[in-house]
């Protein structure tokens, strides 16, 4: 970790390094709070906050918190962090907090922001750390605005709630596909986009565990 | 350095200032926001019953909404005899502070629903009603009433509006609910609400309510269609659970006891 630079650990996460397309973290939120462009985007400014200063902060205390503990010091400040967003958005956008309801306390329970607490804040320093929680909120972010995107335009044939494709339902033409307002769908969306992600990087594809041995027996018929 | 923080003084310190600090942070935010958070969840509710009565401006702000609700009379009605009480019978001095949803889960203020009887689903209901009504000249010309029952996933929470004749449907909508998008998430769908304008809740003998919902769309020659609605498509189970609760509101054991008093004047 000796040559870290801003630019890398700013950028790295949304494309090379995607913490949902790589890693496959943070799977749950982005079924649950894709269906609309709007709810998505107030979700992901939600998490970059809270992975930012959850890493800003676990990076300052880093040198005083015991090994014993630190998980659980780490949990204190994000969680603390959920909460302060929570509240914030019941105040300023309530509309939307109604429709994100537990899912922005539960990001609490989001890999990505206690991964990277643990995996970079506690080994670098504050603007660093920052840095890579702004990054790595980004590449969340990306994601789940890809699969927003499909599923609104798909599903209910809006763009941030503004009706492009008129439904059947309003007297329109489009019959909409009531599968990509559902969360399993989102699923099919992740995978493509993996798929797509790691032909155009193909050094994210992993190793197979093992490979199939030709076969050569000839059976009997 | 390494091996002197690992103590367990220092763990316990390093545990116990991180502790304080951080409920200072949440509790702040908690009471400085608070106020904000009051308005919006107030404003909410108001949005909500104007729209339900169908008297929802497109793209209203919130100084719009406030001076149109504030026409509305806000009174609490005991459902056992259809009168109103006062605010003080339920310890608030403003009945826009009484919260009904609350009160049905103290058994001191709310009734448990045998369940032959709970075709709401709602186990049990409240003593007092909050209801809203309207007048001009004195004459009453709508009443807006909250509803709530089990759809298929989730309660549906929700208001409907009566004319001044308290028979027929002005409007009929749902503000909480958790049903499956796209299916019983129609309920949400404003062509669907809009059939519910002009539907009457009685019979003839303004006591049981009869409203159905019903398979295949309500043509306009249909027997009883001042009665039924088209059921959404796709959600049989959220549909009969719209039904079941409209007549459980609108009947006996709900607001039927005080619609009849007030028709007659009694109240």
């Amino acid at each position: 970790m000796a040559d870290v630079n801003a630019k890398q650990v700013l950028f790295e996460p949304i494309f090379s390094n995607n913490p949902i397309g790589l890693q496959i973290l943070g799977i749950c939120s982005a079924l649950a709070v894709t269906t609309s462009m709007n709810v998505t985007i107030v979700m992901c400014l939600s998490v970059i906050a809270v992975t930012a200063f959850s890493n800003l902060a676990v990076s300052l205390v880093r040198t005083q918190i015991p090994g014993s503990i630190r998980i659980i010091v780490q949990m204190t400040i994000i969680a603390s962090l959920v909460i302060v967003v929570d509240q914030i958005l019941k105040a300023y956008a309530y509309e939307i907090s109604k429709q994100l309801s537990v899912f922005v306390g539960l990001i609490i329970t989001n890999c990505i922001v206690m991964g990277r607490a643990e995996g970079f804040a506690m080994k670098n320093g504050p603007w660093l750390s920052f840095l890579d929680g702004v990054g790595n909120g980004m590449g969340y972010s990306i994601m789940l605005l890809f699969v927003a995107f499909f599923r609104e335009l798909l599903g209910a044939g809006s763009l941030f709630g503004v009706t492009l494709l008129t439904p059947v339902n309003e007297g329109g033409w489009y019959i909409t596909n009531g599968l990509l307002l559902l969360p399993p769908s989102a699923f099919f969306i992740i995978g493509l986009a993996i798929w797509g992600l790691r032909a155009w990087k193909p050094e994210q594809v992993e190793e197979p565990d093992y490979k199939m041995s030709r076969h050569t027996h000839k059976e009997a018929f | 350095m390494a091996k002197s923080k690992e103590t367990v003084s220092r763990t316990l310190i390093v545990a116990l200032v991180l502790s304080i600090v951080f409920s200072v942070v949440v509790s702040t935010a908690a009471v400085v926001l608070r106020p904000a958070q009051i308005q919006n969840q107030n404003l909410d509710i108001k949005t909500n019953i104007l729209s339900a009565a169908g008297m929802l401006p497109q793209g209203a702000g919130a100084e719009e909404i406030e001076e149109i609700f504030s026409q509305f009379e806000v009174r609490l009605v005991d459902l056992e005899t259809g009168d109103y009480v006062e605010p003080s019978y339920v310890n608030v001095q403003d009945p826009m502070k009484y919260d009904m949803y609350k009160a049905a889960s103290d058994p001191e203020m709310s009734t448990n629903i045998p369940s032959s009887e709970d075709k709401a689903g709602i186990k049990r209901r409240p003593n007092i009603a909050k209801i809203y009504t309207l007048s001009e000249n004195g004459n009453l010309t709508r009443v807006v009433l909250p509803i709530h029952g089990y759809g298929l996933w989730s309660t549906l929470y929700g208001f409907v509006s009566l004319e001044g004749d308290l028979n027929t449907i002005e409007g009929l909508g749902f503000y909480a609910h958790a049903e499956t998008p796209g299916l019983g998430g129609e309920v949400d769908n404003p062509r669907w609400k809009s059939q519910w304008v002009g539907k009457e809740l009685y019979g003839d003998d303004k006591t049981e309510p009869q409203i159905r919902l019903v398979k295949g769309g309500v043509g306009a020659n249909a027997a009883d269609k001042e009665h039924k609605v088209d059921a959404l498509s796709g959600a049989t189970l959220t549909s009969r659970g719209v039904q079941q609760l409209v007549n459980y509101w609108m009947g006996d054991r709900g607001y039927a006891p005080f619609l009849k008093k007030l028709r007659e004047g009694e109240v």
